[in-house]
């Protein structure tokens, strides 16, 4: 069947099932013949040729709706979800969006997913080291001032700021004194110096620019300058609100989980594995690692949620959800305002949501249905181009131009004949 | 949207970035005729993608892509640059 030849030899069909099958289908049936001894050439290639033959009937026809199957495929498990949000599975520090929600997030290709988190990965020299995994994990945490602060005290016309840092908060986070007084330097307050008496107080004298005489009386000022101390930066990312270290139970590496995302600097951190950092914001994957890293997470975040809820879904039909969603190098949600509203037929778009809208719209434009689409066909009665109303049938206007020529030379014999 | 300097060659080794490659005109035209399309009917990919920046293709440039397909092993899929 693929060469039509007598003297058919086992290289020449191997080759031409190589370029007909799926490579790791080829790679199956290369090994397999292999193994199994004691089989004669005509055999092998009458196997090879039954392979193809089986492979080739079980491919997709033309025009099948498979947008529809999976459709159906996704939607009907999808009714067992929970709506409820779960916490994620083995991790109680915190929230994550699981079930339901978090498949329309997906779907919907939500800017900001509602529980952001990443899972980090450490490079092989750190992988098993739980010291420098918990060093690495306070280094991502984004901290501020207020984060290990005490109080800040100060008296109105005095000049001078008492900050008090809280000694438990600043182990915890793995903040030094010298990363405070880094940061005041940084705010340019004025001098500054580490009390005599207790090094976790820090004495800081504001200067004339930034409490001039005149507001030295003005407990506006004074807030404004406590806000600012508070909201100065010490150390980590921005983005990541917590980060937590787990031990793999089964191979026994350290893995960083953290609260909030920020792929973009995450990866440029040392000692993080970069080829394997995982984030839940599927924006932030396209606009750092580009459209078809986006698509893999989008295959790979669907399968994760619907595998949590314990259904099982071909990933073929995700891989469609995704591959669409991907489509034009942007994604796009499934929906009004992506795949849907990309439609160009009125009655389509109409059909799905805010019809009145479109409709007006479309009246206002002066917009064109071409009927191409099965939805519109449906609505209209039409045979919907889908299956086998896919094929049409149509005659070539070269050959209706012929025909006309017939036509005119009968008529004028006919003409000349009652004449005659 | 990062600043092009700041695209780094890192991304490249993740793993959800396949193997991108940029055709020649005549494998683009190779391609075009063995499926039977037009360019504007290949799926796209923006101009500003960090890949096809670090590839420093051009819009109309052809990216052949080999994906790691859980159903075929590898499967090579086809994208056109636009430039938005």
């Amino acid at each position: 069947m693929i060469i039509e030849d007598n003297k058919r030899n086992l290289d020449s069909v191997l080759k031409a099932a190589e370029e007909l099958l799926p490579r790791n289908l080829y790679e199956e049936l290369v090994n397999k013949l292999n193994e199994v001894p004691n089989l004669t050439k005509n055999e092998k290639i009458e196997i090879v040729e039954e392979t193809v033959r089986d492979f080739i009937a079980h491919m997709i026809q033309p025009g099948e709706p498979v947008g529809t199957i999976a459709a159906q495929s996704i939607g009907e498990p999808g009714t067992q979800m929970t709506l409820r949000t779960f916490h994620y599975a083995g991790l109680i520090e915190f929230d994550v969006t699981l079930g339901l929600p978090r498949l329309i997030e997906i779907v919907d290709a939500k800017r900001e997913p509602s529980t952001p988190m990443m899972i980090i990965y450490l490079d092989e020299r750190y992988k098993y080291d739980g010291e420098k995994a918990k060093e690495i994990a306070r280094r991502l945490e984004y901290t501020m001032m207020e984060n290990i602060l005490d109080s800040i005290n100060y008296i109105i016309g005095d000049r001078t700021l008492t900050i008090t840092l809280d000694k438990d908060m600043m182990e915890d986070k793995g903040a030094t004194t010298q990363m405070v007084l880094d940061a005041l330097k940084r705010l340019k307050l004025g001098e500054f110096e580490i009390d005599e008496e207790n090094p976790y107080v820090i004495n800081v004298t504001l200067s004339e620019k930034v409490l001039p005489d005149e507001y030295l009386y003005d407990i506006k000022t004074y807030t404004n300058i406590v806000d600012k101390v508070k909201r100065a930066y010490l150390k980590g990312i921005k983005g990541i609100r917590r980060a937590i270290i787990r031990k793999d139970s089964r191979t026994g590496e350290y893995i960083i989980y953290t609260d909030g995302s920020n792929l973009e600097e995450v990866i440029r951190i040392r000692g993080i594995d970069y080829r394997k950092v995982r984030t839940n914001n599927i924006h932030e994957i396209a606009r750092v690692l580009g459209i078809e890293a986006a698509r893999n997470a989008i295959i790979e975040q669907i399968i994760d949620v619907l595998s949590n809820s314990g259904l099982d879904v071909d990933i073929r039909h995700i891989m469609l959800v995704a591959d669409i969603m991907t489509w034009t190098g942007k994604i796009r949600q499934i929906g009004r305002l992506g795949v849907v509203g990309d439609k160009t037929s009125v009655l389509a778009k109409a059909a799905y949501e805010v019809t009145t809208k479109n409709l007006f719209e479309a009246a206002a434009s002066g917009a064109i249905e071409e009927f191409m689409g099965v939805t519109e066909s449906i609505i209209a009665g039409l045979e919907p181009p889908t299956g086998t109303g896919t094929i049409v049938t149509g005659v070539a206007r070269s050959l209706i131009r012929k025909l006309n020529e017939v036509k005119e030379v009968n008529e004028f014999e006919f003409e000349h004949r009652e004449r005659a | 949207m990062p600043k092009p300097g700041r695209v780094s060659k890192k991304i490249l080794q993740h793993e959800l970035v396949p193997e991108h490659r940029v055709l020649t005109l005549e494998e683009a035209a190779e391609v075009l005729r063995k499926l039977g399309v037009r360019p504007w009917n290949l799926p796209m990919i923006s101009i500003n993608d960090p890949i096809v920046r670090i590839l420093k293709a051009k819009p109309g440039d052809i990216i052949e892509i080999r994906r790691r397909s859980p159903t075929a092993g590898e499967s090579i899929v086809y994208r056109i640059v636009v430039p938005y």
